[in-house]
């Protein structure tokens, strides 16, 4: 791929939302207006502004990468994503506006009116929010190291950098500009291309893609392998190979593979002949460059446990990330905060109609991503092979400009968030300029660790967020919201068993402590268990402690779900913490 | 909370309300801000209707969205042809279910404002 128009499309996405932060600094002149945007953001600008923070890489690019390895059951993934903000509308979104909390933290302490809650509901949300700034820091490196051969760190410290100053600079009004203005830009920089490549395609008598049988080269395909891996070979193949095969060197010329597995030493080049089958990794190595686990197992029972373990983390654990909790603050009421999320719902939904383009063109023109371990690179690269020349040079170059926009737009938010928490919680007093340091703390913890540990599989740590998510602030919140019998120990105890079990349980199957069989599906998908523990502890350990129900409970109830103005509301007037 | 005192300070958070409204003391409104045993059953009752509506939206997600794994591995399940239903888990999974999802969403908060607009009439005593 040219460099050339991937780094300036690449520059111009970094300028753009600099400037853009910057106009916002202009007008974003109070306290309230650095926090919350003064709370007077109008629906279609908030969920734009919602939708694109939401939007990360693993939307940009791995969805697209997981459908052309594994075929539409990842799809998944999307519609969890979009399902999730529905469970977020129906059960959460007004009262949570209405309880008037910043942080869930704030949420946690205005309920319970319990410090300690707090102080775990915030170690809760910052460990969340690191969790998911790592892999938007790694994938930004890895996307910058592709398509420019840059360093892998460079793309990490260059994000940093960006999104600590329109943070630190701007607070959250401008960070909305900057976020409703990404998620426009991301939603151009996929559906143009994806017109140009339909067309392509279309004009290209159309080839279908499989996924009932193994992917084949489209054309006689020359593949470089960047690192050494093993594959399988289905049937005996005869290739073209300039390296090393097994432990015999070759150059340029035709060796004849058995069928099984062969080793191949890291830059190799094979050359396919067309229509051959496209060997398949063998399990095992990790594969830093996905931010999402397939639905492994193979055999039908572990797959539809896999899918409805994913179904229940995707759809529960929305509502608990700590960057989605903080928007709905800057809606002006509940009822707007309701509005808001029906658009969000849109407006995601009608972007996630796009990937999937992607991931079926990926299997058909790009397959041999599925052997060098780079299939999120699939969107990045099918312009440049299908529609080729100048014109798939500058598709290639608008979409890399709109995944660093999704790089951008998430960490904002999530920094936006964890640098709330940090402000409020650890550093001795309140003010904008202590906002600022928490900035630079939210940062630099996630910062360090992505370039400490390139190589650490924190591969599926979105999908890790999700579970742990919905194991704890899921029920905290629902049962906050829909239950006056809550109490301080059972909510205590019920984000560290619910919250703990789904961590422990997918931190032991990366380091590979669980059984094969069942065990490991179990482990790898802790939702379908860890949710209802996290829900039983809470209402069970609450039931056990009901004199330790707070006082302020009843009325804490009407406020959240009292429409506003209408009743002198009981307690606390109006004032957020 | 009586007449006589000086009203206490208030902050503006919402919209002006309704005009014809007599300033302060419709009886339902002192009875739910002083947590009267009538206040908390008005808040209940809210709080019951609205947890309908979310229940309902939830079971339509759930049958509509969350049976949808069962089903496609329905023909593996019942021995059929391997020949997977393919076509089916492409235009479910990748473009109807969008739409289907909004419009829930969408039925949902048009009935959770109008029990909110119920409860306010009832309150007001309009």
């Amino acid at each position: 791929m040219n460099q050339t128009y991937a780094v300036t499309a690449v520059t111009v996405v970094v300028l753009a939302t600099v400037l853009v932060g910057a106009l916002g600094l202009r007008i974003s002149r109070t306290t309230s207006d650095f926090y919350v945007a003064s709370r007077t953001v109008k629906p279609a600008l908030n969920a734009a502004a919602i939708s694109g923070e939401y939007l990360s890489a693993a939307s940009f690019l791995g969805i697209a990468g997981l459908v052309l390895l594994q075929g539409p059951e990842m799809l998944w993934y999307p519609v969890g994503y979009t399902a999730g903000h529905l469970v977020l509308l129906v059960l959460v979104a007004a009262p949570l506006r209405r309880s008037g909390a910043y942080t869930l933290s704030d949420f946690a302490e205005a309920r319970l009116e319990s410090a300690q809650v707090r102080r775990l509901a915030s170690l809760f949300v910052v460990g969340i929010g690191w969790l998911y700034l790592l892999p938007q820091l790694q994938g930004a490196g890895l996307t910058l190291q592709i398509l420019t051969g840059a360093p892998d760190w460079l793309g990490s410290v260059v994000v940093a950098v960006v999104v600590t100053g329109a943070v630190a600079a701007g607070g959250m009004r401008s960070i909305t500009f900057v976020q409703a203005f990404q998620y426009w830009l991301k939603l151009t920089a996929l559906l143009v291309p994806a017109l140009f490549l339909v067309v392509a395609w279309a004009g290209d008598d159309a080839p279908r893609a499989r996924f009932d049988a193994p992917a084949v080269f489209h054309k006689h395909t020359a593949v470089r392998v960047d690192d050494t891996v093993r594959v399988d070979f289905e049937e005996p193949l005869t290739l073209t190979v300039s390296g090393t095969v097994d432990g015999d060197r070759h150059k340029e010329r035709p060796v004849a593979l058995a069928e099984g597995t062969h080793r191949i030493e890291a830059g190799t080049t094979l050359g396919f002949p067309e229509g051959a089958e496209v060997p398949r990794r063998t399990a095992g190595g990790t594969d830093p460059f996905s931010w999402s686990q397939p639905l492994s197992g193979g055999r039908d029972g572990y797959r539809l446990y896999a899918t409805y373990g994913l179904i229940l983390a995707t759809f529960l654990g929305t509502m608990g990330l700590p960057h989605v909790a903080v928007r709905f603050y800057t809606s002006p009421n509940g009822r707007a905060a309701r509005r808001t999320t029906l658009v969000v719902l849109g407006l995601i939904g009608a972007f996630y109609l796009l990937p999937p383009v992607y991931g079926a063109l990926g299997r058909i023109y790009a397959p041999e991503l599925a052997l060098t371990g780079t299939a999120d690179a699939a969107v990045l690269v099918l312009p440049e092979r299908i529609v080729g020349g100048l014109a798939g040079e500058l598709l290639g170059a608008l979409l890399a400009g709109g995944a660093f926009a999704a790089f951008l737009s998430t960490a904002s938010g999530l920094t936006m968030s964890v640098a709330g928490v940090l402000t409020q919680d650890v550093l001795p007093s309140r003010g904008v300029r202590h906002f600022r340091l928490a900035t630079l703390l939210a940062m630099a913890a996630p910062l360090a660790l992505s370039v400490v540990a390139t190589n650490m599989p924190v591969a599926d740590a979105v999908g890790l967020a999700f579970a742990v998510s919905a194991s704890s602030f899921c029920p905290l919140l629902i049962l906050g919201i829909w239950w006056r019998g809550l109490t301080p120990p059972g909510a205590t105890a019920g984000l560290v068993v619910g919250g703990g079990a789904a961590l422990t349980a997918v931190m032991a199957t990366r380091a590979g402590l669980a059984p094969e069989g069942w065990a490991h599906t179990l482990m790898a998908w802790p939702a379908v268990w860890s949710v209802p523990l996290g829900f039983g502890t809470m209402i069970g350990v609450s039931l056990a402690t009901p004199r330790r129900i707070p006082v302020g409970a009843a009325a804490t109830l009407a406020r959240l779900h009292l429409p506003e103005g209408l009743v002198g509301r009981p307690q606390r007037e109006g004032a957020p913490r | 909370m009586s007449a006589e005192q000086v009203p206490r300070r208030q902050v503006v958070t919402g919209v002006p309300r309704g005009t014809r409204r007599p300033p302060g003391h419709a009886p339902a409104r002192s009875e739910i801000s002083e947590q009267t045993t009538l206040g908390t059953t008005y808040v209940r009752s809210l709080m019951r209707s609205q947890l309908r509506a979310a229940l309902y939206a939830l079971g339509t997600l759930a049958l509509l969205v969350g049976s949808l794994p069962l089903l496609f591995a329905l023909p593996a399940a019942l021995g059929g042809s391997p020949g997977s239903p393919e076509p089916f888990v492409w235009a479910a999974l990748g473009v109807v279910v969008y739409p289907v999802m909004w419009l829930i969403a969408r039925w949902y908060v048009r009935r959770a404002e109008r029990n909110e607009r119920d409860f306010s009439r009832l309150v007001e005593g309009r």
